[in-house]
């Protein structure tokens, strides 16, 4: 039987998704051997069923982002936190930076919206519409809101190393990643 | 200025400028720091990574009292949160603020090395010790009615406590006395001895002794010799190390107090085998009120000809005491090195190692106090009187500071070899549940292990023994002494800079009885991470009390620890992740509000 495999990106750039299109003609090998349930490559949205290899980008940096994780959680057996973001928080975790502020989230919020140099906002208001999911006190990595089975470094994981990842877990292979894939420097 | 003038302008010296400048001023602010800086022709930034890494330095100004409380959890355990309260309450200032008269300075330290009379406080360099709260708020009174803690009336300490130069509340708490040690030592008997015979012969003795180390790491000392006067040099340096910082260790104290001579002695006898000119004393900032003592003690055995320029069959050795400014770190040998060199106490590279190249790149010798003492009574009574007590791999014996839930805490010299068990009967500890052994950075161990022996061979200390009773938390401990390493690292490496705290978020996230059974293994690995990747023996040993205590008490977390269902971590509360955000937007939130339904 074919694998089923989830991915989404939560507080994430995209880049990890981009990543694993660089495994090149090796997509039409992972397509033999999976298929794919909720994923922005199929735009699914919803889950069709229980999956065995969930792949998540990004950190949670509001509450839809937590309802999507739950979900994933809820829905895969193997959960795979995948890039910096995932794993660490990334480049949205920087906000924390500024928690041990009086009231950080204002503060953060009129510096993205208001305050900063660099921002041309003729209303002068911090985007509230209701659709807009609210924001976490702080950014939340994916290992601090549920549990994560497999955290892969880099941002974003080079396409060798998603590629070493899924070959594994596909097979079933308790594996570690080879130093030459995540050494930076 | 003159106080660098003093120092000759020198930049290697820039740690006691800095205290004499703080001492004057109360504080060493942008203005002195330039200043400082111009005249020993360094950069300003310099003198600021100074100031700002020794607890003892301040960029703004600090009372003319500085009171610090031991914060270490056996004065914890002792009361400390009750004398904190008084004394907040009196100078009517919180810890770590100073009062706006500029009169009182509030704040914590650890373990000042006074735990067998705790809880204890350091009034500037004035030691007092088994504070209660009539005495905390009688010492209060008399700092406001205006009194200098010299002035305070204060209990009469033992022994060389009283002698005038020290004149100390401190007791020595001696419970038991060895014959290596704290037994009758005639005096500079070794040194004599030593005199008559080659230098080489005497490094041999000390070989054949097995003497090891005894601030903590166990080294050959006799090789640790052999190694710097096989080096060729100009110049080589021996230094004491007297820092005693590891939480719960105080015997080092008692020796400074009871036998500088023979500390000396050992010293001057590592100078003549290593063919050493120059000496230092790096004595704790905590003990500053042994160093006129010690200084006398020096001045006197110039006068006799046995150091200094009289002291020719000698080569003129003559040792100065450098004044530590409140660093846990600066116990280690490489970073006690910096310091002594103006630095911040900051570990060096090793190789190469400081017995090649080590104070201004001289080969040098680090010892322990303890160690120098043994040093001395070997080379007086021979190698094999020496392994006459102890094991085969730790001969001789050892001053074990015990302190916690027992009746007689103090100072027992046993041979190496002998049982916790047997250390707890002498000390009086029939509800001993918990034993730390070897200080923050050493092992807990539980009820069923009391019959394993201190020595290299089994459970090694510096001499550090904390006994806890069961009704103490062993969890508060271990978080406790994760502070201490958090508190303490120098930060030079992120192992040990992040990994402690990362270390310490978990145990209080466990604490709080939000974790799985499967913390314990992100608890192992990370310790074993930051012991294996950490640049010096801080961080190599700082995870200790967390993977001790998991192996030795495992019931204790187990207690703690609930099995996960439903893959969700337990100490993520989604709704107070949301309360601000409800707040600002001023709406409630589609998908966690009450109304919405099911996921
Ligand atoms: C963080 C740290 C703190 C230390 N503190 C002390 C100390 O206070 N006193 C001491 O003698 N050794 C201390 N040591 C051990 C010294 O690095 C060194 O091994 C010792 O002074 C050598 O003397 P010895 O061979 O006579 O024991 C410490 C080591 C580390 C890693
Ligand atoms: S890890 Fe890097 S590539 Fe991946 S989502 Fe984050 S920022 Fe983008
Ligand atoms: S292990 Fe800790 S104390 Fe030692 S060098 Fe690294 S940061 Fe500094
Ligand atoms: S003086 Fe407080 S624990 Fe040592």
């Amino acid at each position: 039987m074919k694998k089923r495999i989830a991915t989404v990106s939560l507080a994430g750039c995209f880049g990890c998704h981009m990543s694993l299109l660089d495994i090149d003609e090796r997509l039409l090998d992972l397509l033999e051997l999976v298929e794919f349930d909720r994923s922005p490559l199929n735009d699914l949205k919803r889950f069709t069923g229980p999956c065995d290899i969930g792949l998540v980008e990004g950190g949670c940096c509001n509450e839809e982002n937590v309802h999507t994780l739950h979900e994933f959680r809820a829905n895969c057996d193997i959960l795979v936190a995948v890039g910096q973001c995932a794993v660490m928080g990334g480049l949205p975790v920087m906000r924390n930076a500024i928690m041990h502020a009086e009231d950080p989230l204002r503060e953060c919020l009129e510096t993205a919206y208001l305050d900063s140099d660099y921002v041309l906002n003729p209303t002068n208001s911090i985007p509230n519409d209701p659709a807009l999911p609210l924001l976490l006190d702080k950014v939340y990595t994916l290992a601090d809101v549920v549990k994560v089975d497999y955290q892969i470094p880099g941002c974003p994981p080079s396409g060798e190393t998603l590629w070493h990842t899924l070959d594994a877990l596909i097979a079933g292979r308790q594996d570690r990643l080879p130093y030459e894939l995540i050494k930076y420097d | 200025m003159a106080i660098c003038e003093r120092f000759g302008n020198d930049r290697t010296r820039l740690l006691d400028i800095l205290l004499e400048v703080q001492a004057q001023f109360r504080f060493v602010g942008p203005s002195l720091m330039e200043c400082i800086a111009r005249q020993i022709s360094t950069y300003r930034v310099e003198v600021e990574g100074m100031v700002s890494f020794y607890a003892f330095f301040s960029d703004t100004p600090r009372g003319q009292v500085v009171i610090r409380l031991c914060d270490d959890i056996i004065d914890r355990h002792a009361g400390t949160g009750e004398i904190a309260r008084v004394f907040s309450r009196i100078l009517g200032i919180g810890f770590g603020d100073t009062s706006p008269d500029g009169h009182f300075t509030l704040e914590y330290t650890p373990c000042i090395g006074m735990s067998d009379q705790a809880p204890a406080a350091l009034l500037n360099e004035r030691v007092v010790t088994c504070l209660t709260p009539e005495r905390a708020e009688e010492i209060a009174l008399g700092l406001m009615g205006g009194l200098n803690p010299g002035e305070l009336e204060l209990p009469e300490g033992d022994g060389n406590n009283l002698n005038p130069l020290i004149g100390s509340t401190v007791r020595n708490n001696i419970r038991l006395r060895g014959e290596v040690l704290l037994g009758e030592v005639p005096a500079d008997a070794g040194l004599r001895k030593t005199l008559r015979r080659p230098p080489d012969q005497v490094m041999e003795d000390v070989e054949r002794a097995g003497l090891l180390g005894l601030g903590g790491a166990g080294f050959p000392t006799g090789h640790k010799w052999r190694m710097a006067a096989d080096t060729p040099a100009e110049r080589r340096i021996v230094i004491c190390n007297a820092d005693e910082g590891e939480p719960g260790t105080f015997k080092d104290r008692v020796l400074l107090t009871e036998r500088a001579d023979l500390m000396i002695e050992g010293m001057t006898i590592a100078a003549y085998a290593i063919k050493a000119d120059g000496g230092i004393i790096y004595l704790r900032g905590e003990y500053a009120y042994l160093r006129n003592y010690l200084e006398a003690v020096l001045q006197r055995r110039r006068d006799q000809g046995l150091l200094g320029a009289g002291a020719d069959r000698l080569g003129g050795f003559d040792i100065r005491i450098q004044m530590g400014a409140g660093a846990y770190i600066c116990g280690e040998e490489s970073a006690l090195i910096s310091s002594c060199e103006g630095l911040r106490g900051e570990p060096k590279n090793r190789p190469p190692y400081p017995v090649e190249s080590g104070y201004l790149g001289y080969p040098t010798i680090v010892g322990n106090v303890e160690t120098f003492c043994c040093a001395a009574r070997i080379l007086d009574r021979g190698a094999a009187w020496f392994r006459s007590w102890g094991t085969k791999a730790s001969p001789g014996t050892k001053l074990l500071s015990v302190s916690g839930d027992c009746e007689r805490p103090g100072v027992y010299e046993l041979p190496f070899g002998v049982s916790v068990r047997e250390l707890l009967d002498l000390a009086g500890a029939p509800d001993a549940a918990a034993v730390q052994v070897g200080g923050a950075s050493g092992q807990m161990i539980n009820m069923s292990q009391f019959d394993r022996r201190i020595c290299q061979e089994d459970l090694p200390t510096g001499g550090s023994v904390m006994v806890f009773s069961a009704r103490r938390n062993i969890l508060e401990i271990v978080e406790y002494f994760l502070d201490f390493f958090i508190e303490e690292s120098c930060g030079y490496c992120t192992p040990c800079r992040v990994g402690n705290v990362f270390l310490k978020q978990r145990i209080g996230k466990i604490r709080q009885g939000l974790c799985q059974p499967e913390d314990l293994d992100y608890l192992r690995e990370l310790g074993r991470t930051v012991a294996e990747t950490s640049r010096c023996g801080l961080g190599h040993t700082s995870p200790n009390p967390v993977l001790s205590s998991i192996a030795n008490f495992p019931l204790v977390y187990a207690a703690l620890l609930k099995e996960n269902r439903n893959g969700r971590e337990a100490s993520f509360n989604i709704q107070s992740a949301l309360e601000e955000s409800r707040h600002l937007a001023k709406r409630r939130s589609m998908i966690y509000d009450p109304t919405y339904d099911g996921d």
